[in-house]
C-alpha cells in the first residue's frame, strides 16, 4: 500500500504577527491508496495551498501533511504535479519534456526515450512526440502534462484545476483520459477544482470546503459505480449529489461575499429604479 | 459519397478560378516579390539622388562638392578589393570583433546567468557593473591603451566592453523574466539546483540573451571603429580616418559601406545562431 496522503490539522498564514491572514485554518483529509478524492469550494478558499503543501511547495504554519507516514518536506518525483497554467518546457519537445523527469532520475538516454515514447502510445499521443508544446492544442498541452507528471512513477498525483481554461468538450474528454490513466495506474489522486460535475464525475469521495480561511465543511462519498460514461451525469443519483454540493458551496460563496443580502435593501433599490423605467 | 462531394468541390474550384487566373496568379507572385522589389527601389534611389547631388557638386548649405559620386566609388572599390592591404584591413576588423564579441559573450552571459539565480551575488557583482555601464566604450581607450601591452589588444578590449553591457543585462532580465511555473514543474519532477540551471533557466532566458547579444554585436562595431580611428593600425575604420588624412575621399566612402555592410552581416550571423539554438521559437509569433 502507498501514496496514502494524510492532512492533520493544517493551517496556513500568509504574513507575519498582526498582519498574518489565515489562508487555511484547521483542515483535516485524507486520500486512501489508489483513491481518487476532489477538493472543492468558493474560489479564494485556499484549495491551491492545499495542494501546494501536499506537493512541497509550501509549508503548514500548523499541522501536518505525510505520504506513507512521511512528513513531505519539500517537492519530489514521488509527488507528481499537474498545473493549471500550462507548465510544459517550450524549449523540449513532447517527448523530452515527458522524458524529463527520467532524466532526473539519472535514466540513460535510450531507456528514457523507450520509456516516454511508450507511456506518449498509450496515452495516443505518439505522432505527436517531436512537436514543441507551442505546436499543440490546450487539451493536448495538459495530456501530455498528466503524462509528464506520471512518467517518474509518482505515488500521488496531484492537479490544481487542471482543466480550467479548457472547453468544455475538451475538457469531458479529458476527464475521461485521466480516469482511464488512473485507473490503469491506480494511483492516488488529489484533484483541485471548482467544477461541482467534474468533482462528481471523476471522484470516489469529494471534501467540500468552506469559504476563508479554509477547512472542510463536509465530505460526500460518491457510490457511482465505475466505469463511468458521460450519461452518468444525466442520472438521478447524479442530479442529488449534484443539488447537496452546489447547495453547500453556495452557502460559503454567500459566506465569503458578506452574507446574505437583505430584502429590504432591494426594495428600496427597486424603488429608486421605478421612475426612471417608466 | 466524398467521391461525389470531391468532384463538387473540383468543378465550383474550377469555375472560380478560370476568370480571374492570370492577374490573381500575377497578384501572387507580386506579393511574394513586392517587399525585396521595394527595397530594391529604395536602395537604387538612394544612389540616384546621390548620383544627382554629387555629379552636380550641389552646395545647399550641406556640401556635395567634394563627396565622391557612386561611380567613383564603385571604381575604387573594384581596384581595392584586389588590394591585399585593403583585405587585410577588412579581416583585421572581422578578427578584432569575433574575439571581443566572443569575450563579452563568454563572459557576461555566465555571470548574467549566476548574478541572476543568486541574490548575494547579484548584490555583490552589480553595483560595480551599474557604474561602469554608463561609461561609454570610447571612454575606455585611453586606460585600455594605458592597461594593455600591445594596441591590438587595447583595441579587442574596447569592442568586449562595447558588447558586454548589453549582454550582461539582457541576461539578467532574461533571468528575471523566467516563468516560476517552469521551476515549480522542474522541482516536482525532481529536478535538483543544478538541472534546474542547465534545463529550464538556460534555455528559458536564452531568447533574451541573444536580444542582449544582437544589440552588443551592434555596440560592438561602433566601438571598434571609434577605437581603430582613435588608436588603430590597420582595420577598416583605420582605413577610412587614413583615407580622410589623405585626400582620398573615394576611400572615405568605400570604407563607410563595407562597415555598414559587415555589421549587417554580422547581426544576420547572430540571428541565425538564435535560430539554431532556439528551434522551438520557430514559426511562433514574432521572429
Amino acid at each position: 500500500m502507498s501514496g496514502h496522503i494524510e492532512i492533520r490539522n493544517f493551517a496556513l498564514h500568509y504574513g507575519q504577527g498582526a498582519a498574518a491572514v489565515a489562508a487555511v485554518s484547521d483542515l483535516s483529509l485524507h486520500v486512501t491508496s489508489g483513491e481518487f478524492v476532489s477538493l472543492i469550494g468558493p474560489s479564494g478558499c485556499g484549495k491551491s495551498t492545499v495542494l501546494n503543501a501536499v506537493a512541497g511547495f509550501m509549508q503548514p504554519s500548523y499541522g501536518q501533511v505525510t505520504v506513507d507516514g512521511q512528513k513531505v518536506r519539500g517537492p519530489s518525483a514521488e509527488l507528481g504535479m499537474v498545473f493549471q497554467q500550462y507548465s510544459l518546457f517550450p524549449w523540449k519537445t513532447v517527448r523530452q519534456n515527458v522524458e524529463f523527469g527520467l532524466k532526473m532520475q539519472g535514466m540513460a538516454a535510450a531507456a528514457r526515450r523507450q520509456a516516454a515514447r511508450a507511456l506518449l502510445d498509450v496515452a495516443g499521443l505518439l505522432k505527436f512526440e517531436n512537436h514543441y508544446p507551442d505546436q499543440l492544442s490546450g487539451g493536448m498541452k495538459q495530456r501530455v502534462g498528466i503524462v509528464r507528471a506520471l512518467a517518474p512513477g509518482p505515488k500521488v498525483l496531484l492537479l490544481d484545476e487542471p482543466f480550467g481554461a479548457l472547453d468544455a468538450q475538451t475538457r469531458s474528454i479529458m476527464q475521461q483520459v485521466l480516469t482511464n490513466m488512473w485507473q490503469r495506474r491506480r494511483i492516488s489522486v488529489l484533484f483541485v477544482t471548482h467544477d461541482i460535475d467534474e468533482a462528481i464525475f471523476l471522484s470516489d469521495r469529494v471534501y467540500v470546503m468552506t469559504a476563508r480561511p479554509g477547512s472542510i465543511k463536509a465530505e460526500i462519498a460518491i457510490p457511482l459505480e465505475r466505469p463511468r460514461t458521460a450519461e452518468v451525469a444525466l442520472s438521478a443519483e447524479f442530479g442529488r449529489l449534484r443539488r447537496r454540493v452546489s447547495g453547500l458551496i453556495r452557502e460559503e460563496s454567500i459566506r465569503a461575499m458578506g452574507g446574505e443580502v437583505s430584502a429590504a435593501a432591494l426594495d428600496g433599490v427597486s424603488q429608486h429604479l421605478q421612475p426612471a423605467e417608466v | 459519397m466524398s467521391g461525389v462531394e470531391a468532384a463538387g468541390g473540383l468543378r465550383s474550384a474550377r469555375t472560380r478560378v478560370t476568370a480571374p487566373r492570370l492577374p490573381a496568379l500575377l497578384g501572387r507572385a507580386a506579393r511574394g516579390l513586392w517587399p525585396g522589389l521595394l527595397g530594391l527601389l529604395s536602395i537604387g534611389a538612394f544612389v540616384g539622388l546621390w548620383h544627382v547631388a554629387t555629379a552636380n557638386r550641389l552646395d545647399l548649405y550641406i556640401r556635395f562638392t567634394n563627396v565622391p559620386t557612386p561611380e567613383a566609388v564603385a571604381a575604387r572599390a573594384a581596384l581595392a578589393f584586389h588590394d591585399p592591404e585593403f583585405i587585410q584591413n577588412l579581416w583585421v576588423s572581422c578578427r578584432r570583433i569575433m574575439a571581443g564579441f566572443a569575450g563579452a559573450a563568454l563572459v557576461a552571459v555566465p555571470m548574467g546567468l549566476l548574478t541572476g539565480r543568486f541574490l548575494l551575488l547579484r548584490r555583490i557583482v552589480m553595483p560595480v557593473m551599474e557604474v561602469l555601464r554608463p561609461i561609454p566604450a570610447i571612454a575606455w581607450v585611453p586606460m585600455a591603451i594605458m592597461l594593455w601591452p600591445t594596441n591590438e589588444e587595447s583595441i579587442v578590449f574596447i569592442t568586449f566592453i562595447g558588447s558586454f553591457f548589453p549582454i550582461l543585462l539582457n541576461t539578467l532580465a532574461g533571468m528575471a523574466a523566467v516563468d516560476p511555473v517552469y521551476v515549480r514543474a522542474a522541482r516536482s519532477l525532481g529536478a535538483r539546483e543544478r538541472n534546474l540551471f542547465f534545463e529550464v533557466y538556460l534555455p528559458a532566458a536564452l531568447p533574451q540573451i541573444f536580444t542582449g547579444m544582437a544589440v552588443g554585436m551592434g555596440v560592438a562595431w561602433v566601438s571598434l571603429i571609434a577605437a581603430e580611428m582613435i588608436a588603430g593600425q590597420y582595420g577598416i575604420g583605420y582605413f577610412t580616418w587614413e583615407a580622410y588624412s589623405l585626400v582620398q575621399y573615394s576611400d572615405i566612402v568605400l570604407g563607410m559601406i563595407c562597415i555598414g555592410v559587415l555589421g549587417l552581416l554580422s547581426s544576420l550571423l547572430v540571428r541565425l545562431a538564435a535560430r539554431a539554438a532556439m528551434p522551438w521559437s520557430r514559426g511562433r509569433g514574432g521572429r
